[in-house]
């Protein structure tokens, strides 16, 4: 929408109608905050779901922000020091201690991964009840699954850096889990490592990636989601189409500005979320060991792996998913099904525009089917999520087999079940529910 | 500047060719960036052999030694915990070794190792490379189950393995834990990373 269509500024023969004149005749100001923000209508009737999208970009903002001056005092070094204690975990306890500030910073940014896998799962629960992926948006999901991909790469490589146990543990499974590709996976997870073992020259580079390589991606990716949304429009909880109905100066009826409208309501979203979110990183920044495990509070040990190790929380999902796969197909072994289907659990996401096959796009309009079907997969996602966190056992690996089972069928299943479900007819308008 | 009508296949072909000539050029570029990814010529001299004291090691005790990186046990195996390997036989992966590149050829034995009781293995889960806990009570005392004869546990993901490092069937880890290859010394020495006395 932007570019072009907007009317240049003319000044009124103020100085900063004239200053905003020179710039607009040079550079696109007044149609992108138009086409973006004062004259992007979105539908009327966004409801509570619609606050995760801007609030993952606040906590985009936050965790750049404190990663620049984490960056600071932070030293990517595997070394061990004078005291024998490796320099990279002995500057993150540096920036806990000695750094004016520096606690706070640090908590605001491991506070803030976790925040930011929260307000995008939730983001992504709101696509998938009101078929935001559908057509026209597919391209807005795809973008997003990227953007979902790149979040999970970054969080990975930035957990590594305070080379603590679970750090270094966590980085040896699942760089090894490249090791389990037939012919180049062993070669490769030397290439990822940059050594034969989990060390400094992995140290180096994870941080390499974390701070530069994949924060650019991300960025790039977040913009192109938001353009690709801009041109299609956003939806709604209706899962109806506001462009149908226009008034006369070609406006949707049931479309507001975003800006005054949805800036506004979504201070009020930034207001509670930062709340809460301040109760976690003053209270309780250790998140009862799910933000922080207490096993990374111990500095890396090479020959010792803690007697329980897990992922952080955001990939206990996939990573019960990879423990539950223990079957050898077509002569290759379980573990490289394992990592098959935990990445496949990832990407399935990147399907759902071609799954769904409903006549409607919400959840709202839909028959039972799909209400069971979304309700057990959620369900299942949070049994997995839970069973990630626990150690292996023979129940939690038969439970999260019957649920890995269901999640795929969730989403193979799809083209049929969201086909045979019954629908009611939608509206023309938007309803204010 | 629209060209209507006839397209210079000539100059096409000139814009493809240089393209191309571009395209190559720029692959090659890639190739110091993917190899500065490799292991640096530091981290590949780093692989030199260590020599262990085990004259302390009593029986029934296990140490561990660092080599390339990685834990190195070496266990002074009990005649009890020698005793539990035929009676695992059928319950584990490769019984007999048979996966060549796990052992050195020496290590191919019921046992697992040159002497009988000592087993010197590189304590790294042949699944994704965790560090397996000891588990050498039998039974449940542990947190194992109740017919455990005693082994090791990859806590990471649940592979168990017997005595002599040999995985258990239906588990994530598809091989025996890894025999490095090992020399003995005079008596209680021993150095691991090289089979003969090296200079």
């Amino acid at each position: 929408m932007a570019g072009g269509i907007y009317e240049k500024y003319k000044s009124d023969g103020s100085l900063a109608g004239n200053v905003l004149e020179w710039v607009d005749a040079r550079f696109p100001a007044t149609s992108m905050w138009k086409g973006h923000l004062s004259e992007y209508y979105a539908p009327k009737n966004f409801n509570f779901w619609y606050f995760f999208g801007s609030l993952a970009l606040l906590v985009l903002v936050i965790q750049i922000v404190t990663g620049i001056f984490l960056v600071m005092h932070y030293k990517p070094d595997a070394a061990l020091n004078a005291a024998g204690v490796p320099v990279a975990f002995a500057s993150v306890e540096y920036i806990m201690r000695d750094v004016p500030g520096g606690w706070i910073i640090r908590y605001m940014h491991s506070t803030g991964a976790s925040a930011f896998f929260i307000v995008v799962y939730l983001h992504m629960f709101r696509g998938l009840i009101y078929g935001s992926y559908r057509k026209p948006r597919e391209l807005t999901w795809l973008f997003g699954v990227g953007i979902f991909l790149v979040l999970m790469g970054e969080a990975f490589f930035g957990y590594l850096l305070p080379w603590g146990q679970m750090s270094y543990w966590g980085a040896q499974v699942i760089v090894n889990l490249f090791g389990a590709i037939p012919v180049i996976g062993n070669d490769l997870s030397i290439i990822i490592r940059g050594d034969f073992i989990v060390g400094d020259a992995t140290l180096n580079r994870f941080f390499s990636f974390h701070v530069i390589a994949f924060p650019l991606v991300l960025i790039g990716l977040v913009a192109a989601h938001i353009l690709a949304l801009h041109e299609t429009g956003s939806n709604n909880p209706d899962g109806i189409d506001i462009k149908e109905k226009k008034d006369e100066h070609g406006i949707p009826l049931d479309g507001i500005p975003f800006h005054p409208y949805y800036t506004v309501k979504d201070i009020v979203g930034v207001v509670v979320f930062l709340m809460v979110f301040s109760a976690v990183m003053f209270f309780a920044p250790e998140g009862g060991g799910y933000f922080l495990e207490t096993p990374n509070f111990y500095p890396a040990d090479p020959l010792k792996t803690p007697p329980h190790i897990a992922p952080v929380w955001y990939f206990t999902p996939y990573y019960s998913i990879l423990r539950a796969m223990v079957w050898n197909f077509f002569g290759l072994d379980a573990k490289f099904w394992g990592v098959v289907a935990m990445g496949a659990s990832v990407v399935v996401f990147a399907f759902l525009p071609w799954l769904d096959r409903s006549p409607v796009r919400s959840i709202r309009y839909r028959g039972p089917i799909t209400k069971a079907m979304v309700t057990l997969f959620v369900i299942c996602f949070f049994i997995l999520g839970y069973l990630g966190t626990l150690s292996p056992s023979p129940m939690g690996e038969l439970v999260s087999q019957i649920c890995m089972v269901f999640y795929f069928a969730f989403f193979l299943g799809m083209p049929w079940w969201s086909r045979m479900d019954k629908f009611k007819p939608v509206p023309e308008r938007v309803t204010m529910k | 500047m629209s060209n209507q009508g006839k397209v210079d296949c000539g100059r096409r072909r000139l814009i493809v060719a240089t393209a191309a000539v571009g395209g190559v050029g720029a692959v090659g570029a890639l190739v110091p960036f993917v190899s500065s990814l490799l292991p640096s010529e530091r981290a590949k001299a780093a692989g030199a052999p260590v020599e262990v004291d085990i004259g302390k090691l009593a029986e029934g005790q296990m140490m561990t030694v660092e080599w390339r990186g990685k834990p190195v046990w070496i266990i002074n195996r009990t005649k009890d915990m020698l005793a539990t390997l035929p009676k695992l036989d059928d319950k584990v992966a490769d019984p007999k070794s048979e996966v060549a590149s796990q052992q050195p050829a020496y290590a191919a034995n019921p046992t697992r190792s040159v002497k009988e009781n000592l087993l010197v293995v590189i304590g790294i889960c042949t699944h994704l490379g965790c560090s397996p806990s000891s588990k050498f009570k039998a039974g449940a005392e542990e947190g194992m189950t109740a017919d455990w004869l005693g082994g090791f546990l990859c806590p990471c993901h649940g592979s168990t393995f017997d005595f002599a490092g040999r995985v258990f069937k239906a588990k994530p880890a598809p091989t025996n834990l890894e025999i490095p290859p090992h020399v003995y010394l005079t008596d209680p020495r021993i150095l691991i990373g090289e089979d003969k006395k090296g200079a």
